[in-house]
């Protein structure tokens, strides 16, 4: 086995680090420190935080991928992740069909021949569950999350207490709270799911849970890469439209207003269209399946990136406006400091809380886009585990009469609750940060 | 004022070229004549013959942006490009690939997407403000931290959810509504209630949170504070300060959505079988047909540009601060 | 449970009292259509083209079948599938001519031409329309529409003068004129153009003027031309000539594109007023069928009512009275449903009449018996629900392509390496989880119903199944694996390269469903140790990779043009190879073997005789043998029907089948009722909570104004 790592893997990888070292130089600086504090002042931010940090957490874990080499496994030549390995025991064993959470057997009944030669039909037992020893498995996997959890929450307190508590204590005790309560659920759902289908299984006997888990990647890529196109971006060309003014600020409005005014379903839909044509003229440039998705999923990226740039455009333009025109901006001008220098210096950090609120204001849409676009039909590649793929097949599944509701409940769970997370931070970090909020 | 919009409709025109230019790139780099030809012609057997005069009689034979066949300016002019879009300038959007008049059809599609857009865009408009006057009327309760509460929930789920339950719940198990479909007139209330209602639901979250705020600024003004010492009742100050003076902004940010309610939803109108202009847009993506989306392209962008300009005017109308 | 129906009952009461509302509310119809002897049916596809001679699909035909009539139809009863006259006094009389003209015999091998005799019935009406009003002079009434007359109008049925008249064999003529005109963009033209007599160099010249005429905006007015195969000799008699002998000719003639066109409506319709508001031989037809299109809203709905002018035409088999004179139903209501969701709980609720069954809904509707044979589920029988099914005459196939370096080629490792391919394939699997059971897997090019179709252990393909105990059974993977390591893939390790083999797979999947279908692809391949890279491409992007050959595996299907072997055959045939032809042929796997192909092009004009079939039976060994396809699945076709819905049998080949059919609205309307009342307790509790929230409300109010007042004292 040897270390893969795909476009995305590096992107997400270099986005986490560049995010740690503006964090480090952030420390720095007292006033965006205290910004900081003051929104994890909030119990709410610091649950939806842990709640945003755990799913993180699974996209990180499923964003180390290795390249499988010995040539004796049954998966060789494929590539898998360490959230891959850790699920293992769900990823290659499937059932047939459908099968209900905790199930024991198939949901839809089949034809079977028995001994006599006589055909019926009956419910097959699933092949890979074992539903003896429910409540032992159920107690040691509790138990399992709760030491995990009570030794992690000590050694942050041996931490906090080794003089890193700095200022008004912040509510860590919800923060702790969600911790524990999601350690203990996951690491229950993990021990079950060695011998059940804790979520059900799907037309094809693929597991729910795995599926979910997988899903969290694509909807934290979507989410996040997304910023890593708008924002260069939306920075350069606001700025440079509010500073310069004139003929610049003319074209990049001209650019804006004429990008903004097509639909954006239209647009994107011509751009993925675009992009399937160009990967199918060039099937040399991926070696396997998850790689040509991976392509597939940047380009989605990027398309939604270049698409949504022009409202942050607009605001940055309209706020470079305003603080140009401020006396320290008029000084430094009036010494002769290098334009790129002035923009650098002055304007661009008097810019960070518009860019902030933006980017976690639009971290939830794009979550939430991702399963509209998968509809329409030019979302991720249908190969791809997500939320998205994962309603749209169910819409098919729940006209099925008796329903079969979990792959639309399991979607609906996972995504409410990241969505339901991403909103309530970014409502708090809009109201620390927005010089407008003043009560 | 004349002269204002009169520069505004003018400076439309290059940022309609502009759009023209990028679906009109996008478009072909996906599609070449000969694929359209192949699509339309939708036969077992496709012969090169049937192609080629496919494409003369659609104008598709010829180059994309520059002819080097013809001469001095017909180098420019006898292009697609040029061809193409000066006739969208003079609205005639041509016919579709399955040869029916795209402006015949857009205009008996508009009917059925204003049907399902404007009872929404309506009632939503009602609701969301007498619920945002209602919590502001609430505010610092639990009725207000607990609405608020909801109303996060209600953004944080995906529209295609509310469509699936409303769907099964509504049709399938209590016969409320049929499942979908469309008719004219009074006979088609039932049809558009389902459709109306989930729109209205899930945009309600983050409409009463719109309101809500901006009433909420309004309140903490010096007047109100003035009006309530008079010892005007609370909801007299709501509707006589609050509401009044929370109109301008509510206007200039609702104002600028009305000309694309006449573009329907995409997602409402394909599950409900509402035959509006959303499915039309969804169904030519699907069926690459170029001449529709670019029709659509075209007649979206316009829509958003009037949108504007009617924005600026009611600043002007409502708004005694501002002068053109 | 009881208090809660009592409650449910009282409120019904209410209701119904305060509504005084009997109609049902999720009732898609508009009151009282459904009492009346009126078919509701559906459509997914807007149709595109309802013009005869352009239209080539399922859902086009099953609305212009009922308005159109060729001289021929299948006979809805019998089985195997037969023609029999439909606007014609008795089957055509054909006759061989040599080189120069002269009869000769059937067998001779002087036979050049064969020339079939049509004789028309004399009782054959079009329906009313305004295209056959006329002037005193012969010259059209509404030829031509002055702007204020057409703004006023919407559909042709707006022009408040109508008639009919006789079709004539002229019209038959000027329908194959039409097909040779290229701008009407005929699919057949090129199928045509080497059999019938001078169609070729017609359909040059006429094309040219066409686009002179089209150029200088002049309406084209066919009866000036003449094809020398097509001769008018009669008012109501026709000659038509082709090339060589062609018996699979009979089959076209069954079908619209070969059925009249008046030369009045051609001409009425090249009007530029009515083109531009969308009324078209493509959306209002103009037929002698047992209906006509009264309403035409393709993306909405369509509606046939009864043509007046109806020949007379009995049930098949029965006594020829009043009673079972054709058509039975009065009206049709085709609507748009594009998704199967709301299509199927509309059917079980009692507003749609007929179904298919999309797999979703399959387990609820279908139960297996014990005998293996499919049912219907219990609660779809107390429905009253039937179902009727049938294996179609299609096939689903995975083609290799045989100019592929890796999988193609007629060396013996090639040969086995595909043959292991196949046998992986697990096909009943897929017919399980895929289609519901709804297939049966193929053993060759040759669906069953189909001359040349061989039933049991001699119809076995032997490469892939063994015959144990009256049974077929798969080989075992062991078998397949030594059969890989032969081809020289030990292990599914390529030699050259030492890693596993690595097989492209092309599709067009991209829908919801389709992840497991190709997750299901991969696990066959896996099975051998090949690894499978599925490269999904939009619908033009496949073909065109079809066509220039850039494929390796690959999926696709054939729907039977007629019940002949030589239309699926020809799938095969290395002369239509589609890297071979420019992308025109349909050979899609490019399989060429001569011995294949000389027999193909023995068998192609024969008769159905014992010699034919066993040469047949030797083109399928071969077949099978070099396998170039993975013999996919013939599907079966299920439709459910409700019992007010009868005289409906299947039938894969014919599309006017609809003046057979029968039903029985008095009984229609009883199950609505039952089937649809709505649930009125969730309004109850509903209204109630908001009642109560806002009372609520209104004592919180209270309370702070009591408190404020109280503050400002």
């Amino acid at each position: 086995m040897s270390l893969h790592l795909l476009l995305t893997d590096i992107l997400l990888w270099s986005l986490m680090i560049g995010g740690m070292a503006w964090g480090v130089y952030m420390r720095k600086a007292k006033a965006g420190l205290e910004a900081w504090r003051d929104i994890f002042r909030s119990p709410v931010a610091m649950v939806s935080a842990v709640i945003l940090l755990f799913y993180l957490a699974f996209a990180l874990l499923d964003s180390v991928h290795f390249k499988v080499n010995d040539p004796h496994r049954s998966d060789s030549g494929s590539v898998i992740s360490l959230l891959d390995m850790a699920m293992q025991h769900r990823r290659t064993f499937s059932e047939r069909t459908y099968s209900a959470p905790f199930a024991t057997q198939e949901y839809t009944r089949s034809v079977v021949v028995d001994k006599k030669g006589v055909t019926h039909q009956s419910f097959l037992p699933l092949k890979h569950v074992s539903p003896e020893g429910f409540w032992q498995k159920s107690m040691w996997g509790m138990g399992v999350g709760i030491a995990l959890a009570l030794l992690l929450i000590f050694l942050h307190r041996r931490w906090l207490r080794g003089g890193h508590e700095r200022g008004e204590p912040l509510p860590w005790r919800s923060a702790y709270m969600t911790f524990a309560i999601l350690t203990v659920l996951f690491s229950w759902l993990y021990v079950m799911s060695f011998s059940f289908h804790v979520l059900g299984t799907d037309k094809v006997g693929g597991d729910l849970f795995y599926a979910s888990l997988k899903s969290i990647r694509t909807g934290m890529l979507i989410g996040t890469l997304t910023t890593l196109v708008t924002l260069p971006l939306a920075l350069v060309l606001g700025v440079s439209a509010g500073y310069f003014r004139g003929w610049v600020d003319d074209l990049i409005q001209y650019l804006y207003t004429t990008l903004s005014s097509i639909p954006g379903v239209l647009l994107i839909a011509a751009g993925v269209l675009t992009m399937q044509v160009m990967m199918d003229q060039h099937p040399d440039w991926f070696a396997t399946t998850v790689e040509r998705a991976d392509i597939r999923l940047l380009f989605l990226v990027v398309i939604l990136g270049v698409t949504s740039w022009t409202g942050l455009c607009r605001m940055l333009r309209a706020e470079t406006l305003r603080i140009s025109q401020m006396d320290y901006v008029t000084a430094a001008k009036a010494f002769g400091v290098n334009s790129w220098q002035i923009m650098w210096r002055h304007i661009v950090p008097n810019l960070t809380h518009i860019i902030l609120i933006s980017i976690v204001l639009d971290f939830s849409g794009l979550v939430l886009a991702e399963a509209v676009l998968s509809y329409v039909g030019v979302g991720v590649d249908p190969t791809m585990y997500s939320w998205g793929n994962m309603i749209n097949q169910a819409r098919l599944e729940m006209a099925r009469d008796p329903m079969v509701w979990w792959s639309l409940f399991s979607a609906f769970i996972f995504m409410f609750v990241l969505v339901l997370a991403a909103n309530l931070f970014s409502d708090r970090v809009q109201h620390v940060l927005d010089p407008r909020n003043v009560s | 004022m004349f002269i204002y919009i009169l520069r505004r409709i003018l400076y439309a025109v290059p940022i309609l070229i502009g759009v023209n230019l990028i679906t009109f790139m996008l478009f072909f780099m996906v599609n070449s004549p000969d694929d359209m030809a192949r699509v339309q012609l939708g036969a077992k057997q496709v012969t090169p013959q049937m192609i080629e005069a496919w494409k003369v009689e659609r104008g598709y034979d010829k180059p994309l942006f520059y002819n080097a066949e013809a001469s001095g300016v017909e180098k420019v002019t006898k292009t697609l490009f040029v061809q193409e879009s000066s006739k969208l300038f003079r609205f005639d959007f041509g016919r579709s690939d399955a040869n029916r008049d795209i402006k015949e059809d857009i205009k008996a599609r508009m009917g059925p997407s204003l049907a399902i857009a404007l009872p929404t865009f309506l009632i939503a408009l009602v609701t969301n403000i007498s619920l945002a006057l209602l919590l502001v009327l609430f505010r610092g309760t639990v009725l207000d931290t607990t609405a608020m509460v909801i109303a996060v929930m209600i953004m944080s789920v995906s529209g295609l959810f509310y469509i699936i339950a409303g769907q099964v719940l509504f049709s399938k198990i209590w016969h409320w509504v049929p499942i979908s479909g469309y008719a004219e007139g009074w006979e088609g209330i039932r049809f558009i209630i389902l459709p109306v209602l989930i729109g209205v639901f899930s945009g309600l979250g983050s409409g009463v949170r719109w309101y809500r705020s901006i009433f909420l600024e309004q309140i903490n003004q010096d007047y109100v504070r003035t009006a309530r010492a008079k010892g005007l009742s609370e909801v007299r100050v709501l509707f006589s300060h609050v509401l009044k003076n929370g109109m301008l902004p509510i206007l200039t940010g609702v104002v600028v959505i009305i000309p694309s309610l006449f573009m329907g939803s995409l997602i409402m109108e394909s599950f409900f079988g509402i035959p509006g202009l959303g499915s039309y847009t969804i169904d030519a993506i699907h069926a690459q047909d170029f001449a529709i989306v670019k029709a659509m392209v075209f007649l979206g962008s316009v829509l958003y540009i009037v949108g504007l300009i009617l924005t600026d005017i009611s600043y002007t109308l409502f708004d005694p601060r501002v002068k053109l | 449970m009881r208090i809660v129906r009592a409650v449910n009952h009282y409120i019904v009461w209410c209701l119904f009292l305060s509504f005084a509302y009997g109609g049902l509310w999720n009732m898609p119809y508009e009151k009282g259509e459904s009492a009346t002897n009126t078919l509701f049916s559906t459509f997914s596809v807007a149709p595109k083209h309802l013009d005869p001679v352009r239209s080539y699909s399922a859902n086009e035909w099953a609305i212009i079948g009922q308005i159109y009539e060729p001289p021929l139809q299948y006979n809805y009863v019998d089985r195997p599938y037969r023609l029999e006259p439909l606007t014609l006094m008795r089957m055509p009389e054909v006759t061989y001519l040599d080189e120069n003209g002269t009869l000769c015999d059937e067998n001779s091998t002087r036979v050049a031409y064969s020339r079939y005799h049509l004789q028309l019935r004399p009782d054959i009406r079009y329906q009313d329309h305004p295209a056959f009003v006329k002037h005193s002079d012969g010259t059209l009434y509404y030829g031509k529409l002055q702007p204020s007359l057409l703004s006023s109008i919407s559909s042709v049925w707006d022009l408040p003068k109508r008639a009919s008249r006789e079709v004539r064999a002229e019209d038959y003529a000027y329908a194959i004129k039409r097909m040779a005109v290229r701008a009407y963009h005929s699919p057949v033209l090129d199928t045509m153009r080497p059999y019938i007599v001078g169609l070729d160099s017609f359909s040059k010249q006429i094309s040219q003027i066409a686009q002179i005429k089209h150029q200088a905006h002049r309406p084209l007015d066919l009866r000036a031309y003449t094809i020398e195969g097509v001769k008018v000799t009669g008012k109501r008699s026709l000659e038509i000539t082709i090339h060589g002998k062609y018996p699979q000719f009979l089959y076209w003639l069954a079908m619209n594109f070969f059925a009249p066109i008046p030369w009045e409506a051609d001409l009425f319709y090249q009007q530029e007023g009515l083109r531009a508001k969308n009324i078209s031989l493509d959306t209002s037809p103009v037929g002698s069928g047992p209906y006509y299109l009264a309403l035409s809203d393709p993306n909405r709905k369509m509606i046939l009512k009864r043509n007046r002018h109806f020949h007379t035409e009995y049930y098949p088999g029965m006594e020829k009275t009043e009673l079972n004179r054709l058509p039975f139903i009065d009206r049709v209501v085709y609507t748009l449903e594009k998704e199967s969701i709301p299509m199927w709980n509309k059917f079980l609720q009692g507003y749609y009449d007929a179904s298919g069954i999309s797999s979703e809904a399959f387990d609820q509707a279908v139960e297996i018996g014990s005998s293996g044979s499919m049912g219907l589920s219990d609660t779809m029988k107390r429905k009253g629900i039937r179902m009727i099914g049938s294996v179609e005459p299609s096939i689903f196939y995975m083609a290799f392509n045989m100019e592929d370096p890796v999988v193609g080629g007629y060396s013996e490792s090639a040969k086995k390496l595909r043959q292991a391919i196949s046998i992986v394939q697990d096909q009943e699997e897929y017919i399980s989880i895929f289609m519901n059971e709804r297939g049966v897997a193929a053993q060759g090019p040759i669906p069953p119903g189909i001359f040349g179709y061989v039933l049991g252990e001699a119809g076995t393909n032997r490469v892939v199944y063994d015959w144990v105990n009256g049974k077929r059974v798969r080989k075992s993977l062991a078998y397949a694996k030594r059969l890989l390591a032969e081809a020289g893939y030990p292990d599914g390790i390529d030699p050259q390269t030492k890693k596993r083999l690595k097989l492209y797979y092309d599709t067009t999947a991209t829908g919801p469903d389709d992840r497991a279908l190709m997750d299901w692809r991969r696990k066959q391949f896996a099975k051998l140790g090949i690894d499978l890279v599925i490269r999904a491409t939009d619908y033009n992007r496949f073909q065109d990779k079809v066509r220039r050959g850039k494929v390796q595996i690959f999926s696709w299907g054939w729907n039977a043009d007629y019940p002949d072997p030589e239309n699926f055959l020809f799938l095969l045939y290395g002369g239509n190879a589609v890297v071979d032809t420019g992308g025109a042929g349909i050979n899609s796997s490019n399989y060429k073997n001569p011995v294949f192909d000389r027999l193909f092009e023995e068998v192609k004009s024969m008769e159905n005789t014992p010699q034919r079939a066993k040469k047949i039976v030797r083109m399928v060994h071969i077949a099978q043998e070099d396998a170039p396809w993975v013999w996919g699945v013939y599907p079966k076709s299920l439709v459910l029907v409700h019992h007010w819905f009868t005289q409906v049998l299947p039938h894969a080949m014919a599309n006017n089948t609809l003046k057979y059919k029968c039903i029985d609205p008095k009984e229609r309307v009883a199950k609505q009722q039952m089937w649809n009342q709505p649930v009125y307790l969730p309004l109850l509790i509903i209204g109630g909570a908001i009642l109560l929230l806002g009372w609520w409300l209104y004592k919180l109010y209270e309370k702070r104004q009591r408190r404020t007042i109280r503050e400002r004292r």
